[in-house]
């Protein structure tokens, strides 16, 4: 059996209209998954049978008469460090075997309640970290273009299913470019919100002070169609803020003519010159659709990396210190107390997690709290400030959402800090809690795909859809 | 001169051979330990961290009963299970609660932010406890006791509490426990942590200034004060230094002090402990020491080796909290008036100290007394008929009708009624209420007449010339015959000091 689908957004409006069941949509896409996954291993748990009773829901309102929402019938694939209600959730960890949340994220009651239907949990670096999807306890991903190489990460398995056709929308969640990098890699679009835009309520944290919940989609309308649907204040979020912005989806054709779009010198520097050469196009296709496009320097932006990587392995030291064999999860016996803590979290969390763990406990202990965490704090401010000037005379600013395209399969996983230089261009905007997107804009020489990303101010997301809009229309096919 | 101390202290026994008291006057609050004198060679110093549960509906950062002897594990959610995922938001009426703590304190009441405290223990569900460090909401403040000395507070600020832990086997301590159970209804309880300056220079001192933050703590409805149920909670940081010194010595944190009396006990043996040890040239060890009431003694908390770096940094799942001039307003205006000025306003209308009328202020007996007072009832009299008859009976004392309060009061300062009679009808009052007039003319009470009772003490001097010589020469002794031969011969009718008067009258004009 197969349909003719559409993006998600067409899809959504064949359902609503009753043209199209969404047990049909589902159908196709567990097709699909069944037919792909075993190559690309996207999902860490397919929800075949939840996935059809959410389908048949859907479509008994539409027989009824009723609105199921803007995703009616869309089926969703959610990073698997969101809480879905009595499903595994693992964060591609040892350490939360046999978990099962008793709720469910914020953002997944939102997708529901907007008629789509959830397929599946997806495969990520464990815990968020990493930039490869290969520090997943289960199995790396791979990239759907090419099975030899990684889709980034750590939402690598979001992109790959949105990048596979297994589900035309996803979640991921961002803290350094865990969304954007991904997206850029896999040749999709991925949108980083604004923090605070989209609740937190039951996204496993990283580093939270930096995470945040985003779309995957195969166009910017069907980023912004999702966006819509999960942004909103949320009470249950204290860091959520009191109005985020609505209706991207309606403004996305305003065109981009007199913007001003800033092309960020420090992040375009040290990039590979295929990824560059796209850059530079990409400026010339803005400046052709009517924007004022230059070059500009936020200097600060050079000192994100150092500074990020002391404060999300901070807190994440706390934020994962909770895993600890009491409560739930993996429990590995001891003689007391604290060999059962030993043993537990020696047995449940990878590599890369406890080097992150010792980085952040470092970085927090008493004598170097100031030199590091504080330090990095500064330096954050410092990024703010370099920003909100860059601002001053821009809408926008553009940058690669990676140095590199897709990267063969294990060729970074021996060495930490290469794969950490993934994210340099990512991270400054999670520093700054500003919204950022990659927008996919042609390929490489290897011809695997290339990301630029567009990055706005403090709520800016209407702006940064519009030149993601006029990007993804001048893209070469 | 002292028994071998070792380094942790476990060699402190009973014998004290030590030969100075623990500061303050009078004599030692101990009776069981011999060699407590009165000469101070040296002095103690104290400050106290007062853990106080908030009378809130609901836990700190989510909506879960507050509640105590609830089934465990019943008044939990995500968010104080510490589920992945799960996030806290702040209780308004917590800090509101907080900053009502703040304003009876004198203390500045600020824009806060809340840090997080890491370390490992099954109790807390995401072993760190959300707290505040070094931007806490109260500081600077401090509490008058009712002797008129003042304790200063460092601050007062905002944190949530802990689960519980059941250690099953071993000796009931966790690292050699078969098994612990855990209950985390108490996980996320709003607390506020109170922190006096080492302003404190007694046990006795300790024990007023808990009891005293206690009421104040009870009077703004932050606390119901229950010690025993553990919603006040106090650990005392205590050292010890010569007699006129300035310096601080180095002090040891006790913890488990469940009353007045553990606390009281667990100073006076710490300091001495602490003396002990400098007497013999050692030196005292920062630590953490746990007072065991059966034994009488602290013994060493943890071990060294198990020093902790909290680790803290600011809680990135909350906002900052600036409660703005507007609430603060709010708060101070909305607050009762504390126990300190309840006093002042009781002692100037009896006319006695603050101290004298502590006890009334205490028990909340203050407005009824005051009544009484304003409708001409006898001070003195109004506040020792309450402090004692009244304070026995403090279910009775909720029924007592004030009008009839006060209408025994002006009966006994008219002479109507007897002492022994006006206690007798006060008694019936709190037990079953009733008009006192009407319950003395029951009972046959009925104060003679002061003639009658002129006429009873003529006929008993006549009657009794030798005891009546004695009197007249300065012999106090024998009041007590004349007064106890007249209320014999009148049934108790008569007043007592009425008859002392008189036999005094009388002497003076013969
Ligand atoms: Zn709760």
């Amino acid at each position: 059996m197969s349909i003719g689908l559409g993006t998600a957004r067409e899809t959504a409006g064949a359902v609503r209209r009753g043209e199209l069941t969404a047990r049909q949509v589902v159908e196709e896409h567990l097709e699909r998954i069944a037919v792909g996954d075993g190559e690309v291993h996207a999902f860490n748990l397919v929800l075949a049978d939840e996935a059809r009773a959410a389908a048949d829901a859907v479509d008994h309102r539409v027989a009824a008469g009723e609105d199921p929402g803007p995703l009616a019938g869309v089926p969703v694939a959610l990073k698997d460090n969101l809480c879905t209600r009595g499903v595994p959730t693992t964060c591609s960890s040892r350490i939360l075997e046999g978990w099962r949340p008793p709720y469910d994220a914020t953002v997944v009651e939102r997708v529901a309640a907007a008629g789509g239907v959830v397929v599946g949990k997806t495969n990520l670096d464990e815990f968020a970290m990493g930039s490869s999807t290969e520090n997943s306890a289960f199995g790396p991903t791979r990239n759907p273009r090419d099975f030899t190489r990684v889709p980034g990460g750590s939402s690598g398995g979001s992109a790959a299913a949105v990048a596979a056709g297994m589900a035309p929308l996803a979640l991921g969640s961002d803290t350094g470019g865990s969304i954007r990098q991904p997206a850029a890699l896999c040749g999709v679009v991925g949108v980083k919100p604004t923090y605070g835009v989209v609740s937190r309520y039951g996204l496993i944290a990283f580093a939270s002070s930096l995470d945040q919940v985003g779309p995957f989609a195969a166009t910017v309308a069907d980023a912004a169609l999702l966006l819509d649907v999960i942004a909103g204040h949320d009470p249950a979020d204290s860091t959520s803020v009191p109005n985020p912005p609505a209706g991207l989806l309606a403004h996305l054709g305003d065109g981009i003519e007199g913007l001003r779009v800033g092309v960020v010198r420090e992040l375009t520097e040290g990039v590979d010159p295929d990824v560059a050469r796209r850059l530079q196009e990409a400026g010339d296709a803005l400046a052709g659709a009517g924007a004022k496009v230059d070059e500009v320097s936020v200097p600060a932006t050079i000192h994100g990396l150092p500074a990020y990587y002391l404060i999300a392995p901070a807190e994440a030291s706390s934020n994962l210190a909770r895993y600890d064999g009491v409560r739930y999860g993996l429990r590995v016996d001891g003689n007391d107390i604290g060999a059962m803590y030993g043993a537990t979290r020696a047995a449940g969390f990878g590599p890369e997690v406890k080097r992150r763990i010792m980085l952040g406990t470092y970085a927090l202990s008493a004598g170097y709290y100031d030199a590091y965490y504080g330090q990095a704090q500064r330096v954050r401010t410092l990024i703010i400030a370099d920003f909100e000037a860059a601002y001053a005379s821009f809408d926008v600013l553009v940058s690669p959402t990676s140095p590199t395209t897709a990267f063969p399969l294990g060729s970074k996983s021996e060495n930490p800090l290469a794969m950490y230089l993934s994210d340099v261009c990512t991270i400054p905007s999670n520093l700054a809690g500003h919204p950022a997107m990659s927008v996919p804009f042609g390929t490489g020489d290897d011809g695997l795909p290339v990301g630029v990303q567009v990055m706005a101010p403090s709520l800016g997301e209407p702006v940064m859809f519009r030149v993601a809009a006029a990007l993804e229309k001048a893209a070469p096919a | 001169m002292s028994e071998q101390v070792g380094p942790s202290g476990e060699g402190l026994g009973p014998r004290r051979a030590y030969e100075t008291a623990p500061g303050g006057d009078g004599p030692p609050a101990f009776g069981e330990e011999p060699g407590l004198g009165p000469r101070r060679a040296y002095e103690t110093v104290v400050g106290l961290e007062v853990h106080c549960e908030l009378r809130t509906a609901t836990k700190l950062f989510c909506a879960c009963r507050n509640a105590f002897g609830d089934d465990p594990n019943t008044n939990v959610c995500p968010v104080c299970l510490g589920l992945p995922g799960s996030l806290p938001v702040l209780n308004a009426r917590a800090v509101e609660l907080a900053m009502r703590i703040g304003e009876a304190l004198h203390c500045e009441v600020r824009r806060s932010i809340f840090h997080r405290k890491n370390y490992f223990y099954p109790d807390m569900p995401k072993d760190y406890q959300v707290s505040q460090y070094d931007e806490p909401i109260n500081v600077d403040g401090w509490l008058e006791l009712p002797d008129g000395s003042r304790v200063g507070i460092e601050r007062a600020h905002l944190e949530e509490d802990t689960g519980s832990n059941r250690h099953v086997g071993g000796d009931g301590r966790i690292h050699n426990a078969d098994y612990s159970l855990v209950d985390y209804n108490r996980a996320g309880v709003p607390l506020v942590e109170i922190v006096s300056r080492p302003d404190i220079r007694s046990a006795e001192q300790a024990r007023a200034y808990v009891s005293e933050l206690r009421a104040i703590l009870v009077a703004i409805g932050a606390s119901d004060g229950k010690m025993e149920e553990g919603s006040l909670r106090v650990d005392a940081n205590v050292s010890v230094r010569p007699a006129g010194s300035d310096q601080l010595g180095t002090r040891c944190e006790v913890k488990n002090l469940n009353s007045l009396r553990s606390l009281g006990r667990a100073i006076d043996h710490e300091a001495a402990r602490q003396w002990e040890l400098l007497q013999a040239g050692e030196r005292v060890v920062q630590e953490t020491r746990h007072w065991n009431e059966a034994q009488g003694r602290t013994v060493s908390g943890r071990s060294k080796e198990e020093a902790y770096d909290y680790r803290y940094f600011p809680e990135p799942d909350l906002v900052p909290v600036d409660p703005g001039e507007a609430w603060r307003d709010e708060v101070r205006r909305a607050l009762p008036m504390l126990p300190a000025a309840r006093r002042e306003r009781l002692a100037r209308a009896a006319g006695l100290s603050p101290a004298g009328v502590a006890t009334v202020v205490e028990l909340d007996l203050d407005t009824l007394v005051l009544a009484a007072i304003s409708a001409g009832a006898d001070g003195r009299r109004a506040v020792n008929r309450a402090a004692n008859e009244v304070a026995a009976d403090l279910d009775g004392a909720r029924r007592l009708d004030p009008a009839a309060f006060t209408k025994l009061l002006l009966l006994e300062d008219a002479g109507k009624l007897t002492a022994t009679q006006a206690k007798q009808v006060l008694a019936e009052m709190l037990a079953s209420g009733g008009d006192p007039e009407e319950l003395a003319a029951a009972r046959g009470f009925k104060a003679m007449e002061a003639a009658e009772v002129a006429a009873q003490v003529d006929a008993l001097i006549a009657a009794h010339p030798g005891e009546w010589e004695r009197f007249r020469g300065g012999d106090a002794k024998v009041t007590g015959f004349f007064v106890g031969k007249v209320m014999k011969a009148t049934q108790g009718k008569a007043d007592g000091r009425a008859v002392t008067a008189l036999l005094q009258e009388r002497a003076e004009l013969s």
